[in-house]
């Protein structure tokens, strides 16, 4: 598939700090990926690069096979933006904000009326469209600004925290809007968010980001077979394992690591569940009151705050 | 240059004006005041209550002072032998003069101010940022935005200052007397270039203060230029005749281009975002 985003090596900073040391993305046509990393991490700035919005300093940042910074006038034109905050004139109603935006990204009246209404539609404020923005409550102004990010149907749409301040039924509604436009419509979707639940449902690939630089990228599966191989079994029993049996797992080669975060729970580290039925048939041979083994491979989540925690290096 | 874009930003800042009642109220009260409140009182209400125009000119020194030391230039619209005409034409058609020109250095800070810093306060200016349009047309939109009704809302101030100093003393002049010569620099000439002066500094200081009172108070210290003009006239100093507006406007003109200059460098997408645009 195309390459739409190409971000290799990027180094930019504000003054003396870098807010972006090597980073590096790239994203094909119709993907929806998320950016997630803690505050300060440098997705705001990485989105804000690829709108050529700011010069780099080093690397290389196209959109659209055009240089970023360069060509920033016709790259904005064909990407929608959601900004961490939803940044709407509130002196304004909510059909005079789409047409100004709408006018800003180049579209003739009639088209924005008719993409005004539809928008609107999809995300429940028709009846609001001639209101003051400022008489919004926060999760409509939040909708507001998504529909003016995908007012002119831009082919890259940037997502800022997209669900926050949104009810849960709001949030699943703009989910689906984004699967949407991307299943169907082949749009590419790019999206921060610190709620790694929303990008796990959401987006096809991940890319985690960590003082200034993407730590580690890919699928779900693909990052776990990267980060954190392998699976975990948690062992519940009626009593606490022995230490002879506790022994006897550790020296098994298949078995990585045993622990016991809790009395009656010890959680066996290993490569594939095919150790399972070996151990399981040794602790109950040597009677073991076993009342549940689970498997469990890394959740995102996991994945995430052990890149948080481990991976080492630091933008200079 | 998409002139679509730039006029949309304009509009659009009009619009956001409007519904400031802080940025249009002394927009409305200082001109009601200027033009139409303190040319009634010397036309019509100091005639009605039969106060006498030597008293007026007399009364205070620095007038009469200006008066002795007026040039043949400006004298020569002055009708000595008729007293009330005379107070008219010397407080209205020269004293007044440099107080006209508090009208378009206000408009055009106050608009500048609301545009710039009132867009960064309210945390709107980054989903301008991300629209397609260049540096050049938000600066282009904004200045617009700020210069275009300025100078149009100096004009048509003018043109009603214009009709209440012929009209309302009609009985005393018995024809169109105003505007003397004086005055076309002053509006055609000098208020343009306070406009783009205005301009160009609340883009400035924009940068610094990040937010429309506090932009627009700073700029508007700009207002010390008309105090000393018009400090300079009565002190006998400065006479605003039509070679020194001429100066004057050159003058302003010249500072106007390079505050222009210093803000056009500063206002780029980088330096708005870090703060320091």
């Amino acid at each position: 598939m195309e390459l739409i985003i190409n971000c290799e090596n990027v180094d930019f900073r504000y003054a003396q700090e870098y807010a972006l040391k090597g980073f590096a993305l790239q994203v094909a046509q119709g993907e929806v990926v998320a950016l997630l990393g803690p505050n300060g991490a440098g997705k705001t700035t990485s989105v804000r690069v690829m709108n050529g919005l700011l010069p780099i300093e080093g690397g290389r940042a196209t959109v659209f096979g055009q240089a970023a910074y360069t060509h920033g006038t016709a790259i904005r034109e064909r990407t929608g933006v959601l900004t961490e905050t939803p940044a709407l004139y509130e002196r304004l109603t909510a059909l005079q904000n789409l047409r100004f935006f709408g006018t800003m990204a180049g579209m003739g009246v009639a088209e924005i009326d008719e993409r005004s209404k539809l928008m609107l539609d999809v995300f429940g404020l028709v009846e609001r469209a001639g209101d003051r923005v400022d008489t919004f409550s926060k999760g409509m102004k939040q909708r507001l600004a998504i529909a003016r990010a995908m007012l002119h149907e831009p082919e890259v749409l940037f997502l800022d925290e997209p669900t926050s301040d949104l009810d849960p039924e709001a949030a699943r509604r703009v989910g689906d809007v984004m699967r949407e436009v991307s299943e169907k419509e082949k749009r590419t979707v790019v999206l921060c968010t610190h709620r790694l639940f929303e990008a796990e449902q959401i987006c096809d690939r991940v890319a985690v980001m960590k003082k200034g630089r993407v730590v580690a990228s890919g699928g779900l599966v693909e990052l776990r077979r990267e980060v954190m191989p392998g699976i975990s079994v948690y062992v519940r029993a009626v009593e606490p394992l022995t230490a002879e049996m506790i022994g006897w797992l550790q020296q098994q080669a298949e078995i990585k690591a045993v622990r016991q975060p809790e009395t009656h729970v010890t959680v066996m580290e290993m490569d594939t569940e095919d150790t399972v039925p070996m151990a399981v048939a040794y602790l109950a041979g040597k009677g073991a009151k076993l009342m549940a083994v689970e498997p469990r491979t890394a959740s995102l989540e996991d994945i995430y705050l052990h890149l948080q925690q481990n991976s080492g290096k630091e933008p200079a | 240059m998409n002139t679509g874009r730039i006029l949309a930003i304009a509009q659009k800042d009009w619009v956001e004006v409007r519904q400031n009642k802080y940025a249009w109220m002394p927009m409305l009260i200082v001109p009601l005041l200027f033009v139409v409140v303190l040319p009634l009182v010397f036309t019509l209400i100091l005639p009605a209550l039969q106060v006498d125009p030597q008293d007026v000119l007399s009364s205070d020194q620095d007038i009469e002072f200006f008066i002795s030391r007026m040039p043949e230039a400006m004298t020569r619209y002055i009708d000595f032998e008729k007293p009330m005409e005379s107070m008219i034409v010397i407080m209205l058609g020269f004293l007044f003069a440099p107080m006209f020109l508090i009208l378009p250095m206000m408009y055009s800070t106050i608009i500048a101010s609301e545009s710039f810093a009132g867009e960064r306060e309210r945390k709107t200016i980054e989903a301008l940022l991300y629209t397609p349009a260049s540096d050049a047309e938000l600066l282009l939109g904004k200045v617009a935005a700020a210069a275009i009704p300025s100078l149009a809302a100096t004009w048509i101030g003018f043109a009603i200052y214009t009709l209440i100093l012929n009209l309302a003393p009609y009985a005393y002049f018995q024809r169109i007397w105003f505007p003397l010569p004086t005055w076309w620099p002053l509006i055609l000439w000098i208020t343009p270039a306070l406009v783009v002066l205005g301009i160009a500094l609340t883009v400035i200081i924009s940068a610094k203060v990040q937010n429309f009172l506090g932009t627009y108070q700073t700029s508007a210290s700009v207002v010390l230029l008309v105090v000393a003009l018009f400090a300079g006239q009565i002190m006998g100093v400065l006479y605003l005749s039509v070679g020194v507006e001429m100066v004057i406007g050159a003058v302003l003109w010249i500072a106007a281009g390079v505050l222009s200059f210093y803000a056009i460098k500063r206002f780029n997408r980088k330096a708005l975002l870090a703060g320091k645009g």
